[in-house]
């Protein structure tokens, strides 16, 4: 039935780039159609992802607004129109309560952990000037050992961890610090788990590190951040 | 009178492989013996079930057929004999069977049995339990516990596929804080407490947590060593690589590592050095090749105890070097009498390479001739067709 | 074109059985030993796989007169490629937890070589109807074994099938099994049951030689 012999010639350079073309344009086409219309689905679905993951670390938070803190100082509110990016700028969310009131502000961290980077999200609670609890954003530590971060009950006792900046707002009074497990004396610093240091220390580093960068940054401008805008 | 017709070996040595494993077995005993009398009840169980389960599943591969070996050849029992002494003693029964059985499974049938095995099959089992159970495989209890030969530590009799047991109460019940279940080299390396000469030589001292007794083990070696069961280059040349690499760095920096000592008699460096490298199908044959290997083992296990995240690096080093073995092997193969390089030096490769008596008269200077082959003559031509 | 229904089973089944992509051809390791923690990331990456490779074997099909045979690699690449791209956005939309345990697994689905093979070897010289058949046979076969190893390792390594737990809260996981080698363990393992049937299955037909054997 599909007996149409091909005869056995090469094909001109035209006809080839004419299929490819006719081809890639057909792809194309198909592409623009499934980025079309997933788009809102995708949007929706990264936008609640953001939700969840904010809620976790801030409970009391029953809705969230993104935000970025500028190297200058600066905080600019990222609205469904988008910012013009700022280089430099760091971006985290601060989470509201029912009563609209600023409930905590959670800040992205990154770390190396044990087998690649740990990205965790850690909530700020301004009034008590401490990290309330974090959550993992990103990891892949080894199932059993790393992963009990967020289950080890001695390492979530740490939280409230204090995270107090110096009088002139330009750092943390006292670096967050992990030490070994039983070692700790003072409110900052964090106790790791036996068995699971590597990754005890880069979630105090992931902390650390981004408290030290944002935190000056956005303490100076509480009061704007007070209420929902 | 009957001819036997076959291919060389036509000479054999008296031994067998069933009689080297007895004598293996044997010597094993007084070491399981103390074992149990450090650990009591638990530590007898869990050798039992481990051998237990080694055997059986020997059996079901060797009755599946398209293995070497058999069941009554004793290898399977040493292996599930090593394997339990290198698990903790409190170690939940059903992963140690599970050990056993990836250790005859893995390690063994699936080479093809005994002989053809790559990796000590001890080794892979513990190796597997250690990636599956790592938090079990690190929790040991104290020896000596008063009341060890009537009652088991509640880890040993976890219900199959569960968590193991929690000792920490019981070990309350007895006045002994968690982390007294620390073995010497885990307390070295996660708290700096470095465990007395005595309590690791003989391990008889106080509640510490150790694996059967160094000294017992290098006694009973020396006697296999003595009647040529192993060979004694081997356990030399690990404990010697291994006490050089300690003591140069001990050299280096006294307050950061251990003395030497230390590091030859903690941990399973003398079982593994004197019983698991020693696996006749798994280490080098050539004399030289046994000092390379000894000496890969040792320098690796001080190089993971040292700078790696494991207090013990014994099991990694020897199956590392397991591996490394037929390398070892091609490139220490012993010059043949006569074909040295002094013998080569200023001649040609043509000709006699061995010196000829001057009395001897060569086949080519008598004018011989080879003969044609004859030998199938009488072959009969192609059998007959139906 | 007068195949029976039964030859297009056989065709079918093909791909299930007797050339099961993973456990016969071994073929599309990378995914199978990468993704498969979970019973559902398996399954997810099976249906995934099996998007593109229905899709992509149809266009190949649908284009394959007019497709010159020089470039022919490079066009099932592009068409492979497109497919991949649509596949992320769908799997995006649905969910974005999926999404990051797949990871980059899913683009690339694109070097899956069983998705080339199959465009090269069968859709490019067979029409619409067969090719669909043959494709949905293999991505059928490859979902099933990646489903087989998923479930294995879920199972032993969480304790859990489809995120029940199966034995109670005091389960120990086999940490090793959502791990690498866990992958490697139970593919071979895998791989010896599928041997020791299909020989025990050959043993049969060679006592009776009147079956055809390929």
């Amino acid at each position: 039935m599909t007996s149409a012999v091909i005869p056995p010639q090469t094909t001109s350079a035209v006809a080839m780039i004419r299929t490819l073309g006719l081809i890639a344009a057909l792809c194309g086409f198909i592409i623009v159609s499934a980025y079309q219309g997933t788009y809102d689905a995708v949007r929706e679905n990264k936008r609640i992802a953001v939700e969840r993951a904010v809620f976790k670390v801030i409970p009391t938070a029953r809705s969230i607004v993104e935000y970025v803190a500028s190297p200058a100082g600066e905080i600019v509110k990222v609205g469904a129109g988008g910012t013009a990016a700022v280089s430099g700028a760091v971006k985290f969310y601060a989470g509201y309560d029912k009563d609209n009131k600023l409930a905590g502000i959670a800040v992205e961290g990154v770390a190396k952990g044990y087998s690649d980077n740990v990205r965790i999200l850690f909530a700020y609670d301004p009034a008590a000037q401490t990290v309330s609890g974090f959550g993992v954003v990103t990891s892949r530590e080894t199932p059993g050992i790393g992963d009990k971060i967020l289950v080890d009950k001695n390492f979530l006792a740490n939280f409230p961890l204090e995270a107090k900046l110096t009088a002139d707002l330009k750092k943390l009074a006292n670096a967050i610090v992990t030490v070994k497990h039983g070692s700790k004396t003072n409110p900052w610093e964090i106790d790791a788990i036996t068995g699971a240091t590597i990754t005890s220390r880069a979630v105090g580093r992931a902390i650390n590190d981004a408290a030290q960068l944002l935190l000056p940054r956005i303490v100076p401008h509480l009061s704007a951040l007070k209420e929902k805008p | 009178m009957t001819i036997e017709i076959r291919s060389a070996p036509h000479i054999k040595g008296t031994r067998s492989v069933e009689q080297i494993m007895r004598h293996v077995v044997w010597s094993l005993m007084p070491i399981c013996a103390f074992f149990v009398f450090q650990y009591g009840l638990s530590a007898l169980l869990s050798l039992l079930v481990v051998t237990v389960s080694c055997l059986l599943t020997e059996r079901f591969f060797v009755r599946q057929g398209g293995q070497s070996g058999d069941i009554g050849d004793f290898s399977a029992i040493i292996t599930g004999l090593l394997l339990a002494l290198s698990l903790p003693p409190g170690f939940p029964l059903w992963m140690g069977a599970v050990a056993g059985i990836v250790a005859i499974a893995l390690g063994k049938a699936l080479f093809g049995g005994i002989g053809f095995n790559v990796f000590n099959p001890a080794l892979i089992g513990r190796a597997f339990v250690q990636a599956a159970f790592p938090q079990a495989i690190a929790s040991y209890t104290p020896s000596f516990m008063p009341g060890r030969f009537y009652e088991f530590i509640p880890s040993s009799m976890t219900i199959p596929l569960m968590q193991p047991v929690s000792v920490v109460a019981w070990l309350q019940d007895r006045q002994f804080d968690a982390l007294a279940g620390a073995t010497p080299l885990a307390k070295w390396k996660f708290e700096g407490v470095l465990a007395n000469a005595d309590e690791l030589l003989t391990s008889l001292s106080g509640h510490m947590a150790v694996g059967p007794s160094p000294v017992l083990i290098l006694v009973c070696g020396a006697y296999l060593a003595f009647r040529r069961f192993l060979d004694w280059r081997i356990p030399a040349a690990i404990l010697g690589s291994a006490g050089l690499t300690a003591w140069m760095l001990f050299a280096l920096n006294d307050v950061r590592f251990p003395n030497p000592f230390f590091m030859l008699f903690s941990g399973g460096l003398i079982l593994g050095a004197v019983y698991m490298a020693t696996d006749m199908a798994t280490s080098p044959v050539t004399p030289k090749g046994m000092w390379v290997y000894g000496a890969l083992i040792g320098l690796l296990t001080v190089i993971i105890r040292y700078y790696s995240g494991l207090p013990e690096g014994v099991m990694y080093a020897i199956l590392i070097a397991n591996a490394a073995t037929p390398l070892i092997e091609k490139i220490t193969q012993p010059t043949p009498f006569g074909k040295g390089v002094l013998s080569n030096f200023g001649r040609q490769k043509k000709g006699a390479s061995y010196p000829l008596h001057s009395g001897y008269i060569s086949r080519e200077d008598a004018g011989a001739v080879t003969p044609k082959k004859r030998f199938l003559f009488n072959k009969p031509k192609q059998p007959p067709k139906e | 074109m007068n195949a029976s229904t039964t030859e297009r089973w056989d065709e079918f089944m093909e791909g299930i059985w007797r050339q099961n992509p993973l456990f016969v051809m071994v073929l599309g390791l990378c995914p199978a030993l990468a993704v498969t923690v979970s019973a559902v990331n398996a399954l997810s990456m099976g249906l995934a796989t099996t998007f593109v490779l229905t899709c992509s074997c149809v266009l190949v099909s649908l284009l394959r007169k007019l497709i010159p045979k020089e470039v022919r690699i490079a066009t099932y690449i592009v068409i492979i490629a497109t497919f991949v791209t649509v596949v992320d956005y769908l799997i995006q939309a649905i969910s974005l937890a999926l999404y990051d345990a797949l990871g980059a697994f899913i683009q690339l689905i694109v070097v899956n070589c069983i998705i080339l093979g199959r465009a090269e070897a069968h859709a490019s010289k067979n029409p619409l109807l067969p090719t669909l058949i043959n494709a949905l046979g293999m991505s059928a076969g490859f979902t099933l074994g990646l489903f087989a190893l998923g479930a294995v390792r879920e199972i032993l390594g969480a304790g859990t099938f489809f995120g029940i737990a199966l034995f109670g809260a005091d389960f120990q996981p086999w940490v090793v099994m959502v791990l690498p080698p866990g992958g490697f363990f139970v593919l071979g393992a895998w791989l010896l049951i599928f041997a020791a049937i299909a020989r025990r299955k050959n043993a049969r037909p060679l006592s009776s030689p009147a079956q055809g054997v390929r």
